[in-house]
């Protein structure tokens, strides 16, 4: 490591401190995080390719804002608009039109030797269309859907987490065994019935899983409040004359952005599983709309013959999955203050046991004997 | 400890109830399950229309027709079970499509949990006794990108991909110079990581893993064991000296020579009574006989414990008794190969030996031996299994590496090794079992996973079991199909949960006391 540490100096800090703390001394508690954000590379590496990757996906065949995307003929009646308010990318073709077939079959003009992206890089399908500008929209809505639904999952889980960690009693336990109802049935069966109920669309698909992917997030609020609210610095604001909703918005809750920034940031990854399944079986995003899960449905069945419309769409959901995992786990290292400091070489595996505690919701040990 | 399981199981019981409700109001209320008729040009549709309202209750509120259907399933407790008839299959009565797609799905289910369990703690634990090595690293990475799979498809890729090439493979069973070194390596580099040590010893287990292992398989390479397969009486006798090897080397090491020796005789008897068994398991063609022979070859073990064990009489009467038990396994593996070749005459000729469609071939279910039955689920669940296990596999190695982690810190393991216990002892008596503390919740937790994942999973297979109930009843807005799977998912949840309590209040004394 070359970059320098703040050392601190003997005499005015004592020598109690442990050599985690020394290292920090003088930082700020951002500073600090960042810092040990920093030190993980795979982390790193992840927000990079995942930057990467929306911006791909959002410039390359542009995008549609509002609208219903279904698709009309324009009024000289040669091309298909889609309704919305249409941006337009870089990329010369767009996701559902269809141009002649390049190459038999439609087959992937990319090539290694000599090096060249060809006119359809991905492959066309069997009308077609391009495949690149399709796995393009698709990540762009898989994307939306991820982004929605941490917002609105959060959002929920923090306050009813709140009001319950805070407030205990009834309140406390009606929105606890609202989480039982919601936690015993299986977010993809919930996921598939709700998405039937809508019908299709990436947005209201989008707020409907918010809707339900809460639990977990409630659960770990709960508990950090359970601990916070009975601290000195609570007791001082109350004394003060702090409101209730003060003390939980503007003095306990900072206290709990790291668990909170953590298990969104999970929940997130888990949700693009979530999608794309819908999406597969049918029940999430569909036609004429396009996820990445509705193009492995769709073109199932022309693996043997099509494996390029397989491949790719396969393989983002797995990056862009691999990603928010690895920036989840660093972000983890970074927020737990009991993190032992450790070897360079482990930027891969870390201690692996406050990953779950965040991922999944409930289960830390020891937590079912606190509760009986 | 009745009266937490008990408490437990009616909180369970409630919250499920409410459950119930939400779904089928959402579900009743996700579309008209009568779309396809109103839009049909057929003259007699709308007489179709007034007879299927009628006999749905379509007239009525959703909730109303919650709670006529809440009494059908009340019923079942006086033997009358009424879960109402599926529109979407013809109006075939919803308890006979459970019946008849049940049985699958709970294999699949519990071969991939009990699979996920042993695999992903094995793992879990050598990784966490072999902190930062190479192992590790790898084990770690791969846990991160199992996790970030879709199943479904992980599942459609061993559908089409893995599926044909082992297919083809069988079909001209020549192993290539390359896979078998590679393959070598890999065990070898896994050996010697989980044995660890000094390089000599490093270099000798990884010798002796890798090169035993790539010679077993240049040896059924030349043999062309693969053209048909079979375990015979070598495999018998290699398989359970494997297992006798392996459970004693976790439970007590060979230097008990009392538990060496019991182990042994277990070992020589399941070898010779293979043969009686046999005829056994001709005559009596039936599954129960594998619980008869479980029962003899563990009492049998148990008996060679206690009259060799001397003053650890129950360490290893419990050894023995378990490498009896496991040595189950080979006897019925061995009949299942038995009939490999019939098994192959009677396939359809365009479908491969790995199967990629249904749960069962027709053609083999209507002969009745067990045996083969047997082999055919087997090669039918194969594929499906392993994509199910994926995703909890990764949970579960987690799951256990961090929680091992966290027991060997603590104190009382300290006290253990200061006061002189071997490794072995101190890992497997006093770590394991409170390692193993967390794992009970994931349990439960993970079903929900399991489920969803085995919905997806039979869909790429086609399967016509439990997940094909869920998919159709929710694309015909067949409330009452959608609600048989809940009933039954929701039931095993609630078992899951149970099993989960037991082995928590068995695993941590404190539930037990209070």
């Amino acid at each position: 490591m070359t970059d320098k540490k703040p050392v601190a100096d003997e005499q005015s800090v004592g020598q109690e401190l442990s050599i985690e703390q020394r290292a920090t001394v003088g930082l700020s508690q951002g500073a600090i995080v960042r810092r040990r954000f920093l030190q993980h590379r795979g982390a790193v590496v992840s927000v990079f390719v995942l930057l990467f990757l929306v911006l791909l996906a959002f410039t390359s065949v542009g995008t549609v804002i509002g609208g219903t995307g279904k698709l009309t003929p324009d009024p000289t009646g040669t091309r298909l608009i889609v309704d919305g308010f249409r941006i337009p990318g870089w990329w010369g073709f767009t996701w559902w039109e269809r141009y002649d077939i390049v190459l038999p079959g439609g087959a992937p003009t990319f090539t290694w030797w000599p090096f060249s992206f060809g006119e359809h890089p991905f492959g066309q399908d069997n009308t077609g269309k391009d495949v690149f500008a399709r796995v393009m929209r698709g990540m762009q809505q898989s994307l939306n859907v991820v982004f929605i639904v941490g917002i609105i999952s959060t959002v929920i889980g923090v306050v009813l987490g709140a009001l319950a960690g805070y407030y205990r009693g009834w309140i406390d336990q009606v929105i606890m065994r609202l989480t039982d109802v919601i936690i015993i049935v299986p977010l993809l069966i919930l996921g598939a019935v709700l998405g039937q109920t809508i019908g299709g669309d990436a947005f209201l698909l989008a707020v409907m899983i918010g809707l339900i992917a809460w639990t977990g997030m409630a659960r770990l609020v709960r508990a950090e409040f359970l601990s916070l609210r009975e601290r000195e610095f609570v007791d001082a604001a109350r004394v003060a004359g702090a409101s209730d909703f003060r003390i939980i918005f503007r003095h306990i809750l900072p206290n709990t952005v790291g668990v909170i920034v953590v298990s969104a940031t999970l929940l997130m990854s888990a949700v693009i599983l979530l999608e794309t399944s819908l999406s597969f079986l049918g029940f999430g995003i569909t036609a004429p709309d396009i996820s990445l899960g509705q193009i492995i449905s769709e073109y199932n069945e022309a693996f043997k013959t099509r494996p390029w419309l397989f491949w790719w769409p396969g393989l983002f959901i797995v990056v862009i999955a691999l990603c928010i995992n690895f920036i989840g786990d660093g972000l983890r290292d970074a927020f737990d203050p009991r993190q032992k400091r450790v070897p360079r070489q482990r930027s891969l595996g870390s201690e692996v046991g406050n990953f779950f505690k965040a991922y999944i919701p409930g289960a830390r040990p020891g937590d079912r004997t606190s509760n009986k | 400890m009745l009266t937490f399981v008990a408490r437990r199981l009616v909180a369970t019981l409630l919250v499920l109830l409410v459950a119930s409700f939400i779904v089928y109001v959402l579900t009743a209320n996700s579309g008209d399950p009568l779309r396809e008729l109103r839009g049909s040009r057929d003259p007699s549709a709308q007489d179709q229309i007034a007879y299927l309202s009628g006999l749905l209750n379509l007239d009525q509120p959703p909730v109303i027709r919650y709670f006529s259907w809440l009494g059908g399933v009340g019923a079942c407790f006086i033997g009358q079970c009424d879960l109402g008839i599926s529109v979407a299959r013809g109006q075939q009565p919803v308890i006979e499509a459970i019946g008849g797609a049940l049985g699958s799905t709970l294999q699949l289910v519990l071969a991939a949990t009990i699979l996920a369990i042993v695999i992903g703690v094995a793992i879990g634990m050598t990784t966490a006794l072999r902190q930062y090595s190479g192992y590790d690293y790898v084990v770690t990475f791969l846990t991160f990108v199992f996790y970030s799979l879709p199943i479904f498809w992980v599942a459609v890729l061993l559908k089409e991909f893995g599926a044909i090439q082992f297919n083809s493979f069988l079909g001209d069973p020549v192993i290539p110079w390359w896979s078998i070194l590679i393959i070598g390596l890999v065990m070898g580099f896994i050996a010697s990581s989980i044995v660890g040590g000094e390089l000599r010893t490093r270099v000798i287990s990884f010798v002796s893993v890798g090169g035993g292992i790539a010679a077993l398989l240049i040896l059924l390479d030349v043999t062309r064991w693969f053209e048909s397969p079979s375990i015979g009486f070598v495999g018998i006798a290699l398989m359970s000296i494997a297992t006798g090897a392996v459970v004693l080397f976790t439970s007590t090491g060979f230097h008990n020579r009392r538990a060496l020796l019991a182990v042994g005789i277990v070992v020589v008897l399941t070898v010779i009574l293979s043969w009686p068994f046999q005829f056994l398991f001709y005559y009596v063609n039936s599954p129960w006989t594998v619980l008869l022979v479980l029962a003899i070859l563990v009492g049998l073990g148990l008996l060679v414990g206690f009259f060799v064990g001397g003053d650890g009489k129950a360490v290893v009467a419990r050894t023995a008794a378990i490498v009896g038990g496991l040595g189950v396994l080979p006897l019925v593996l061995d009949q299942m190969f038995i009939r490999w070749d019939e098994y192959v005459a009677r396939i359809p000729l365009s479908n491969g030996v790995i199967a990629t469609i249904g749960a069962s071939t027709p053609a083999i279910r209507r002969v009745d031996d067990t045996w083969l039955n047997m082999l055919d689920s087997l090669t039918h669940m194969l594929l499906p299994t392993i994509a199910l296990m994926i995703i909890s596999l990764a949970a579960y190695t987690r799951y256990a590496r961090a929680s091992l982690l966290d027991v060997m810190n603590q104190d009382y393991v300290r006290t253990a090794r200061a006061k002189g216990l071997g490794e072995r002892t101190v890992v497997m008596r006093h770590a394991f079992r409170n390692a193993m503390i967390p794992i009970a919740t994931i349990i439960a937790l993970d079903f929900g996973a399991v489920i969803g994942g085995a919905v997806i999973t039979e869909r790429v297979f086609a399967w016509q079991a439990m997940g094909s109930l869920f998919n159709e009843g929710l694309q015909h807005i067949d409330v009452n199909l959608v609600m048989g799977f809940f009933l039954v998912t929701g039931i095993l949840a609630v078992i899951f949960n149970v099993i989960a309590d037991l082995l928590y209040s068995a695993l941590d004394p404190r539930i037990r006391v209070s």
